[in-house]
């Protein structure tokens, strides 16, 4: 009885002769292709344009108040023989492969510690990833100043318990400016992982763990043949999510050493901003930035591909 | 598990690890709150143990919000957060839709689109971008930000909604269109409404999100009363350097409540949003 009434209160696509808004509209790709269009061309216009304007831009000298004219691949010329160049690239790589070690390893620690039965454990998770939601900005201005020279309370502590004779220029020496940028990226980062990470391990099925004890593995064998396996792709994604943004982080360095020491610091983003906007450069600093492509693209295409395939 | 044994296990493999975790990631915040209301005398004195605030002041407050603009700051950066994550949601919303549960042609390039749009990080397209802002005649306005800053977010909210999407029975759909309803008043009454879930998350990692950009705020707001809460502590609580160590702990500290506040509201929906991209639930 209910199925006749049904299939006649919809005659328009059989009567369809006529054209009709409605009619047009309720079809599935044009109600789609409505529904995208507003966004397609919003992205189109501040995404896909600007990239392949900075493409263009790389290849003009190009200062910022003027016009600029083709040099070919000139400016890709200049950063090959420039030494800073290099060393972001170093940097750039040095920064991010150890803080996602750090975050991987600190993040998979965190989600194990997190995964057992304790009181307040909600409360727990929700003080653990703070540090990821403040604004990095202001989160780097309270580092700044646990790492001042003159009244870091770092060294204040280490001095006290008479592990130093005296204090360390956190930001002011190369070597430890690069260790404070990967600790306070770990800092900042670790808990992304660690509750996404405990996310995963709380999908894993207990009944597993029980038929591997069964079965005599130790808590180790347990970790490794089926914590680790059955997080695979979990660990791909929050990985591979971590590299970019880590790869291209621009405002922790920005704020806490501005690239500093000596360039110590610097890395593809913050080069670009120099040479970009500081010094106005516009062809030369869209050069920098566009050298993070080839490296990026990689773990782009890779992610795009293995989400899509999800 | 019983008696001593067992506890001192649970304290090496449960206690003693959560301790550290948690004094690691809020010490700095612990830091950010004794700074701001430590007297001069003993922020810049080296003798004075550091660790806890011998006499509280809240002199640094009343500075920040008497000689700075840090009100208009906070204003600027909320109407700007706010505007855009509605943009963001709305439009990433009419993305996600059809991506998730219709077929048509073209759906597969665009829904690729929308994943490398979402995976492009900002410094790639910084410098173009102030080219293009600076042409449009839109720099020291806040329509510069507004523009810029949904092509981090629609990308992102199309994504994590896509997955709400998928999980509602499409029978639900097609029994109001049975019903008489039209596709988008399927959408709106039926399909949107079972995923507020989604919604609500999108919404708040869009607004955090917002509140945490920098990079586009430092290029194109340069002047004082247009400036976000980041960007202004950064370029005029610090000057040359001389830097207002208690005023700028206050401004991060005062910066980071609204955040923090939706945030514990809310703190389900966004691990739900962290997770949904990582996590097959």
């Amino acid at each position: 009885m209910s199925v006749a009434p049904a299939t006649l209160a919809r005659p328009a696509p059989v009567a369809g002769r006529r054209f009709s808004f409605r009619g047009a509209v309720e079809r599935e790709w044009v109600f789609s292709w409505l529904m995208l269009v507003p966004g397609v061309l919003f992205l189109l216009a501040f995404v896909a344009y600007p990239f392949f304007y900075g493409i263009y831009l790389s290849l003009q000298d190009r200062p910022v108040a003027s016009a600029g004219h083709f040099v070919g691949l000139a400016n890709f010329v200049a950063l090959a023989r420039d030494r800073v160049f290099w060393q972001v690239n170093t940097n750039t790589f040095i920064y991010t492969l150890v803080t996602t070690v750090l975050k991987l390893v600190g993040g998979m620690a965190m989600a194990l510690v997190m995964n057992q039965q304790f009181r307040g454990k909600n409360l727990a998770r929700a003080f653990l990833l703070l540090p990821f939601i403040v604004p990095t900005a202001l989160s780097t201005i309270a580092w700044m100043w646990l790492l001042d020279p003159t009244f870091s309370v770092v060294n204040w502590v280490l001095l006290h318990a008479g592990a130093i004779t005296s204090g360390f220029s956190w930001l002011g020496n190369a070597t430890l400016a690069m260790v404070s940028i990967i600790v306070v990226n770990t800092w900042r980062g670790m808990p992304f992982y660690g509750i996404t990470l405990l996310a995963g391990l709380q999908t894993i099925s207990p009944d597993l763990y029980e038929a591997a004890a069964i079965d005599g593995a130790s808590l180790r064998q347990r970790f490794w043949h089926v914590t680790l396996p059955v997080m695979k792709p979990v660990l791909i994604i929050v990985t591979m999510f971590s590299v970019i943004f880590t790869f291209s982080d621009f405002q922790l360095i920005y704020v806490l050493t501005h690239g500093g020491p000596a360039n110590a610091t610097h890395v593809f983003a913050t080069y670009a901003f120099d040479i970009g906007m500081s010094g106005g450069q516009l062809g030369l600093g869209a050069a920098v930035a566009l050298a993070m492509l080839p490296a990026l693209a990689v773990v782009i295409v890779l992610l795009t591909f293995y989400l899509r395939r999800e | 598990m019983v008696g001593g044994r067992g506890l001192g296990t649970r304290t090496l493999r449960l206690y003693l690890p959560l301790a550290f975790f948690v004094v690691a990631m809020l010490f700095p915040f612990y830091w950010m709150l004794i700074t701001s209301i430590k007297p001069n005398r003993e922020l810049y004195n080296a003798r004075i143990m550091p660790l806890i605030v011998h006499q509280p002041t809240l002199k640094h407050y009343v500075d920040l919000l008497s000689q700075t603009n840090f009100l208009t700051w906070t204003y600027n950066t909320m109407l700007v957060a706010v505007v855009t994550t509605a943009v963001s949601l709305v439009l990433g919303t009419m993305m996600a839709y059809p991506l998730a549960r219709m077929r048509f042609p073209g759906a597969a390039v665009v829904a690729i689109g929308v994943a490398a749009t979402y995976l492009v990080p900002q410094p790639l397209l910084f410098i173009p971008m102030s080219d293009i802002i600076n042409r449009l005649e839109l720099g020291n306005t806040l329509k510069a930000v507004m523009l810029t800053y949904p092509t981090l977010l629609i990308p992102f909210s199309a994504w994590l909604l896509m997955g709400y999407f998928k999980s509602v029975p499409r029978e639900l759909e097609e029994a109001a269109r049975i019903d008489g309803a039209s596709r988008l008043q399927a959408m709106l009454r039926v399909v949107l409404p079972l995923c507020t879930p989604g919604l609500l998350s999108a919404g708040i990692f869009s607004f955090t999100l917002a509140q945490n950009e920098f990079l586009y705020a430092l290029i194109f707001l340069a002047k004082s009363d247009v400036r976000t809460v980041p960007i202004g502590a950064i370029t005029e609580l610090i000057r040359g350097d001389v830097f207002y160590w208690g005023q700028l702990m206050a401004a991060a500290l005062l910066g980071s409540v609204p955040v923090a506040i939706i945030y514990s509201f809310f703190v389900e929906h966004y691990v739900a949003g962290l997770t949904a991209g990582s996590v097959k639930t």
